[in-house]
């Protein structure tokens, strides 16, 4: 604790009271730039850095103009097209300089999300209902919505020689499990009951099913053999030309509606420049490549 | 009405799977919690911590592992197989299997500290009256863990109604058979059927807290 006047005045004689403010003072200026001089040696070198750092970051500004304006997006996208989002992401990323940050999951877990506030700037959605739903709640941009993929339906089996060209698998029904996704939940799902449907097959195959949350939990129900055969979407099973093994029947698509596929801008990506190029990207004739190449139609 | 008959379908599978998973292990877990509340082998460490995993592996990781392991090709489903019993993925005695393992620190746990609280000298008094160690246990040890039998039963079966992730890993939501009510609000929520939800969660949260309670105000007669 400092001493003050009047503690100075009770202990020191008349008179000293002044010397003693005196001497106080001086002590103090002292003190004072001693501090100041301190801190300047210690500060001196950090303020050549930041110096040097402005000139640095001003250069680097006017050499790379995009990475300059760069930010970063959170995307929710539909489990199916994990594969070639894989390999759009860093792609994107390299050609703008934006980042991404990607959720997969089903899209009716992500509409209840976004309505409570999810922070997603785009939604990559497997079908056109959710999007459309969104646009009415008022939580996505209606003009920034298009069919970016068409899905494709296949069933599968593990099991090479098990399903044939023409699907008689199912009418000859010699299986156990036959895995399709959630109906109610997934496209897939709803379009490979729609087949069922027409091949007047849902009765007697209905005992059979076991439902995968979404298309990717169907597809690890056949992959680990659990379940003889199901309903994925090709661009699981597809890519390049290229079949996982197993037996495969590609489902005519008069069999099923169209599984179109949209992405739309939320309402929340409205002013990211990330969200905005990503949308803008994915009809890029480098996106439609990747999209074509997992087996998708456009 | 205020359930649909799906949800009631849903709502009894789950209190018959919950029901069966913790009649099977207070007869598996009751001997387990036993040797680990008494023994002094060097294994009780090692025994203790395999039997604690559960409670620390994400159910997803439980539940695919248990797919990969009763599938055709995993070590369970040959075995099952071999048997004549056929692959136990979408079965409910698939989820009956998965939620013994998944349930079953819940089970030991309590017992074993119910056990350990009654010492040694009772057991020893009962001994020195000429009791066999078979009648010791069930005259004796069984009478005094019986608050720690209630408290292990309550959180097998919540736990067990509670149960999420395995049943969706392994289950493959069908109807009547392993489509429970957690898998059934699930589905409802993710077909944007909210109202239904709502009222399936809300009879399953008034039904477990009535459940709770009932065992719970039981549960001080049981100590007298």
């Amino acid at each position: 604790m400092q001493m003050s006047d009047w503690d100075a005045a009770q202990i020191l004689p008349r008179g000293g009271v002044a010397a003693w403010r005196k001497a106080r003072c001086r002590a103090h200026r002292f003190a004072v730039s001693r501090a100041r001089a301190a801190m300047r040696r210690f500060l001196e070198p950090l303020r050549t850095v930041f110096r040097n750092m402005r000139l640095l970051l001003g250069a680097g500004l006017m050499l790379a103009h995009p990475l300059a304006l760069a930010e970063e997006a959170t995307l929710a996208v539909a489990a199916n097209f994990t594969g070639p989002m894989e390999v759009i992401k860093p792609a994107f990323e390299q050609a703008t300089g934006h980042r991404l940050s990607i959720a997969y999951g089903t899209v009716g877990k992500f509409y209840a999300q976004i309505r409570n506030g999810a922070p997603f700037d785009v939604l990559v959605s497997s079908d056109e209902a959710v999007p459309a739903r969104l646009e009415k709640d008022g939580l996505a941009l209606p003009e920034t919505r298009y069919t970016y993929a068409i899905g494709k339906l296949m069933l599968w089996s593990g099991t090479p020689g098990l399903v044939d060209d023409k699907g008689e698998v199912l009418r000859r029904g010699e299986f156990r499990y036959l895995a399709i996704a959630n109906p109610k939940t997934a496209v897939y799902g709803a379009a490979a009951v729609e087949v069922l449907e027409k091949l007047g097959l849902r009765a007697q195959l209905e005992p059979k099913w076991v439902l995968g949350e979404n298309i990717t939990q169907t597809h690890q129900f056949i992959a680990s053999g659990s379940a003889d055969l199901g309903f994925v979407a090709l661009a699981q099973i597809y890519k390049d030309g290229q079949y996982a093994p197993g037996s495969y029947w590609a489902v005519p698509q008069a069999l099923y509606p169209l599984l179109r596929q949209d992405v739309v801008l939320l309402a929340r990506g409205k002013d990211n420049r990330a969200a905005r190029a990503f949308v803008e990207y994915l009809k890029s004739d480098f996106a439609k490549r990747v999209i074509r190449a997992y087996g998708y139609e456009l | 009405m205020l359930l649909t008959d799906a949800d009631l379908e849903a709502i009894w599978l789950t209190v018959r799977l919950a029901g069966i998973t913790t009649a099977i292990l207070f007869v598996l877990g009751t001997p387990v919690a036993w040797w680990l509340a008494r023994t002094r082998s060097v294994w009780k460490g090692p025994i203790g911590a395999v039997v604690a995993l559960p409670l620390v592996l994400p159910p997803s990781v439980l539940g695919f592992y248990l797919l990969l392991a009763m599938g055709p090709n995993g070590p369970v489903g040959q075995l099952t197989q071999a048997l004549g019993l056929g692959t136990l993925p979408f079965t409910f005695w698939g989820l009956v299997v998965a939620s013994v393992f998944y349930s079953f620190p819940f089970m030991v746990q309590p017992l074993q500290n119910a056990f350990e609280a009654i010492g040694e000298r009772p057991l020893e008094v009962a001994a020195t009256l000429r009791a066999s160690p078979l009648d010791t246990f069930f005259s004796v040890a069984l009478p005094l863990a019986k608050p720690g039998f209630i408290t292990a039963g309550i959180l097998t079966f919540a736990h067990t109604v509670g149960e999420f992730g395995v049943v969706l890993m392994i289950g493959g939501n069908i109807p009547g058979v392993t489509r429970v009510a957690s898998v059934q609000i699930y589905d409802h929520v993710e077909a944007l059927e909210y109202l239904d939800a709502h009222r399936l969660a809300g009879v399953m949260l008034v039904f477990s807290f009535l459940v709770l309670l009932a065992l719970y105000a039981w549960r001080p007669n049981a100590r007298k």
